[in-house]
C-alpha cells in the first residue's frame, strides 16, 4: 500500500463528522426507523388535513349523532345496530363513528394530530433553548449568578409540575379574558386564541421543564470548563462567546437533545391531560387528550369515541420512545448495550 | 449526617416558604374572586362576606394572616367534639388533662362549601389519594424491580427481550389512555370489576394498576440498565472467583450497589403518584384531592387552592430529600454537605 491510499484513507475518516456517523448508527436501528416512518406519515397526514379528512372537523350533523359504520358494531360486541335490536344507528359514511354532535371522529383525529405534533416538536424545543440559555449562563459565569439560578431551579423543582401548569393556565386564560384592547396580554391572548389555545399550553410546558435542562447544560458546562481544549482555546485569545458556541455547545448538545427526545411523549401526555380536563386547546379545535375526556363519559355505551383517539396517541408515544431509545444509542455509544 | 439533614429540613422549609409567596401571588392576580358570580352579589353582601372572610385587608396582611393561622400551633382548652375539629386539620388531646387540646394547622375556611372547612376536605380527601398514590407505588415497585433484574441477569435472552417489551410498552402508555380502556374492556365488557368508585378492595384494583403500571416500567428500565452497569465491575467478578454462589454474589453485591439509582428515580416518583393522579381520580370517579385541587381552582376557592399546592409541595420536597439522605447513606463515597 502506498502513502498516498494511506492518506486518501485518512482524509475519507475525517470528512465523517460526529453527526454523520449518528445518522449512520441511527439509521441501522430497525425500531428507531419504524419510529421515524411512522411519525413522517403522520406528520403528512397532519400537514394534508384538510385535504385527506373526509369531513372538517368541527361539522356538525345533527341527524348523526353516535352513528358508527357497520365494522364498529362488529368489532364491539355490545354495540349491535338498531335494526338488529340494538341502540346504534348505522351510517357508513363516518370511518370511526362520528361523536355526540355527529362530527366526524377520523376527521377529529387527523386534525387532532396537528396539536399533538406541534407539541411533541415545539414543547423540547422551548425547553431545550431556555434550559441551554440558563444552565450555560448559569455554568460559565458561576459565583452568585449561578448560585441564584440554581435555587431558582430548586424552588422549581418543588412545585408539583401539574399542579403549577394548571394555576397558570388558569391564569393565562382568564387574564386575557379580562384585558383590554393594545395591552400586552391581549395580543398575547389573541395570538393564542388564533393557534387554538396552544401558545400557553407551550408557555406553560416551557415555564415549567427548563430546570432539568438547566442542570444537565450547566453540569456539562462545568466539566468542559475543565478541559484542556478549552484552556487553550482561551491560550489563543478567543473571546468568550466563541468559546462558548464553538467549543462549549457542540459537545453539550448530544446529551440534551436526548433527554429532550426521551422527553417528547411526557409533553404529548401533558397536553393531552391539560384538554382533558378544559385548559388546554381550546374547542372546537380538536385534541386527542380532549377528545379522550370527551369520550370518557360515554365510555360505557359508545366506546369507540375513546378508544380510537387513545390508540392514535398510543401510536406516536410508541414511535417517538423508539425514535428517542435510537436516537439516545446513536449519539451516545457509550451507552449502547448497556440499557 | 445529622448536619446535613438538619440543613436539608431549613432549605426545604425556605424553599415551602418561597411556593407559598409564589402561589399566593398567582391565585391572586387571576381576575375575579369566590364571590364573582354569574348573577353579581349586590355590593352590601358583598361587602360583608369579604369582612367576614378577611378578604378586604391588602393582600400581605392576608398572606400573614394565613400563614399564622397555618404554622402557630395553639393549645385550647375544651372538649374536642366534632363541629371543634373543623378548626384545624390535627387536633391532638394531650395526656394529663381531659381539657387541653394542641392543635396545628388551621387551613381556613373553604370559600364554596358551606359545610365543611378545608381542613375537613383535607381530612376526608387526601387519604383517598395517599392510598390511591402509595398503592400504586407498591405496585410498581413490585412489578418493575424483578422485571428489570430478571432481564439483566438473563440478558438477551426472551426474559430480557419480554420484560423491556413490557416496559417500553408501559412508558408509552400514559394514563389517560390506559384508564379508558382497562376501564371499557375489563369494567364494561367482562365485569369482572366495577367501574368506579373507592372503598372496596375491588373498585382499587383498576385504579391501582393503571396509575403504578407505567411508573413499574420506569423503574425496570433504570433497574436493568444499573444492574447491567455493576454486573461488569471488577468486585462482582472478585466475588465469583472467591466461590461465592450466584445468589449470593446477586442479592448481596450486585443488587446492593444497583439499588442506588432505583432509588433516586423511586423518591420523586412517590411524590408524583400522590400528586398527579387527577386523571385516574376523574375517570374512575374517586373523591381524591386531584379532583377538589381543578374545581376549587377554577371557583377561585382561594384557601383550598393554597393549602392544596402547600400540602402537596411539602410532599414532592420531602420525598426528594428522602432520596438525597437514602444517597448518601446508600453510598459512603458520596460526600454531604
Amino acid at each position: 500500500m502506498d502513502q498516498t491510499d494511506q492518506i486518501k484513507g485518512l482524509e475519507v475518516h475525517q470528512e465523517r463528522s460526529l453527526w454523520w456517523d449518528a445518522l449512520v448508527r441511527l439509521s441501522r436501528n430497525r425500531a428507531a426507523v419504524t419510529g421515524a416512518i411512522i411519525i413522517l406519515v403522520i406528520l403528512i397526514a397532519a400537514v394534508f388535513a384538510p385535504m385527506i379528512a373526509p369531513k372538517g372537523f368541527d361539522e356538525a350533523n345533527l341527524r348523526a349523532p353516535f352513528a358508527i359504520p357497520l365494522w364498529i358494531s362488529r368489532v364491539f360486541p355490545n354495540l349491535k345496530p338498531m335494526e338488529e335490536g340494538g341502540y346504534t344507528l348505522i351510517n357508513n359514511e363516518y370511518p370511526l363513528g362520528a361523536d355526540k354532535l355527529g362530527r366526524d371522529v377520523f376527521s377529529r383525529i387527523l386534525y387532532g394530530a396537528r396539536v399533538s405534533l406541534l407539541v411533541a416538536f415545539i414543547g423540547p424545543t422551548v425547553a431545550l433553548i431556555l434550559g441551554t440559555i440558563i444552565g450555560v449562563t448559569s455554568g460559565f459565569l458561576g459565583g452568585g449568578v449561578d448560585n441564584a439560578i440554581m435555587r431558582i431551579a430548586d424552588v422549581m423543582y418543588a412545585f408539583p409540575t401539574l399542579l403549577f401548569i394548571i394555576l397558570m393556565l388558569v391564569y393565562f386564560r382568564n387574564s386575557f379574558r379580562e384585558s383590554s384592547p393594545g395591552t400586552f396580554i391581549f395580543a398575547l391572548g389573541r395570538l393564542d386564541a388564533s393557534i387554538g389555545g396552544l401558545l400557553f399550553v407551550f408557555i406553560g410546558i416551557g415555564i415549567t421543564s427548563w430546570m432539568g435542562n438547566g442542570r444537565l447544560a450547566r453540569g456539562q458546562v462545568l466539566s468542559i470548563r475543565q478541559t484542556e481544549y478549552i484552556a487553550a482555546a482561551r491560550a489563543l485569545g478567543a473571546s468568550t462567546p466563541r468559546i462558548l458556541f464553538r467549543h462549549v455547545m457542540p459537545n453539550i448538545l448530544g446529551p440534551m437533545i436526548i433527554a429532550e427526545t426521551l422527553a417528547i411523549p411526557a409533553y404529548i401526555s401533558y397536553e393531552a391531560f391539560l384538554s382533558f380536563i378544559g385548559l388546554g386547546v381550546l374547542p372546537p379545535t380538536p385534541s386527542w387528550g380532549g377528545m379522550i375526556a370527551e369520550g370518557a363519559q360515554y365510555i360505557q355505551n359508545y366506546p369507540y369515541l375513546t378508544v380510537f383517539p387513545a390508540l392514535a396517541l398510543f401510536i406516536v408515544m410508541f414511535a417517538f420512545n423508539f425514535l428517542g431509545d435510537g436516537l439516545r444509542d446513536a449519539l451516545d455509544p457509550r451507552m449502547r448495550g448497556v440499557d | 449526617m445529622t448536619k446535613f439533614i438538619v440543613r436539608r429540613l431549613s432549605w426545604m422549609i425556605l424553599v415551602l416558604l418561597v411556593v407559598s409567596i409564589i402561589t399566593f401571588i398567582f391565585m391572586h392576580a387571576v381576575p375575579g374572586g369566590p364571590f364573582t358570580l354569574e348573577r353579581p352579589l349586590p355590593p352590601a353582601t358583598l361587602e360583608q362576606l369579604q369582612i367576614r372572610y378577611g378578604l378586604h385587608l391588602s393582600l400581605p396582611e392576608q398572606y400573614i394572616n394565613y400563614m399564622t393561622n397555618l404554622i402557630v400551633p395553639v393549645v385550647t382548652r375544651g372538649r374536642l367534639d366534632p363541629a371543634s375539629r373543623s378548626d384545624y386539620l390535627i387536633n391532638f388531646p394531650l395526656p394529663f388533662s381531659d381539657e387541653l387540646v394542641f392543635r396545628w394547622m388551621d387551613f381556613g375556611p373553604s370559600y364554596k362549601s358551606t359545610t365543611r372547612t378545608v381542613n375537613d376536605i383535607f381530612r376526608e380527601n387526601l387519604p383517598l389519594s395517599a392510598q390511591l398514590g402509595l398503592q400504586a407505588s407498591i405496585f410498581a415497585i413490585a412489578l418493575g424491580l424483578p422485571l428489570g433484574v430478571i432481564a439483566a441477569l438473563r440478558r438477551n435472552t426472551f426474559y430480557d427481550y419480554f420484560g423491556m417489551g413490557i416496559a417500553i410498552f408501559g412508558v408509552s402508555i400514559p394514563v389517560i389512555i390506559s384508564a379508558p380502556i382497562l376501564q371499557y374492556v375489563i369494567g364494561v365488557q367482562l365485569g369482572w370489576l366495577p367501574l368506579s368508585g373507592w372503598g372496596k378492595p375491588s373498585q382499587m384494583i383498576l385504579p391501582v394498576v393503571t396509575l403504578g403500571f407505567s411508573q413499574s416500567a420506569v423503574i425496570a428500565r433504570v433497574t436493568r440498565a444499573s444492574m447491567l452497569q455493576v454486573l461488569n465491575e471488577d468486585f462482582v467478578r472478585t466475588a465469583h472467583a472467591k466461590g461465592l454462589r450466584e445468589r449470593q454474589v446477586v442479592v448481596g453485591h450486585v443488587l446492593k450497589n444497583a439499588l442506588i439509582p432505583v432509588v433516586t428515580v423511586i423518591g420523586p416518583m412517590l411524590a408524583f403518584l400522590i400528586t398527579g393522579s387527577f386523571i385516574v381520580e376523574t375517570i374512575f370517579a374517586i373523591p381524591g384531592m386531584g379532583r377538589f385541587f381543578v374545581v376549587s381552582l377554577f371557583g377561585r376557592d382561594y384557601s383550598v387552592i393554597m393549602g392544596s399546592i402547600l400540602l402537596l409541595a411539602t410532599l414532592v420536597v420531602l420525598a426528594n430529600t428522602l432520596v438525597d439522605v437514602a444517597y448518601a447513606w446508600l453510598d459512603p463515597r458520596i460526600r454531604y454537605y
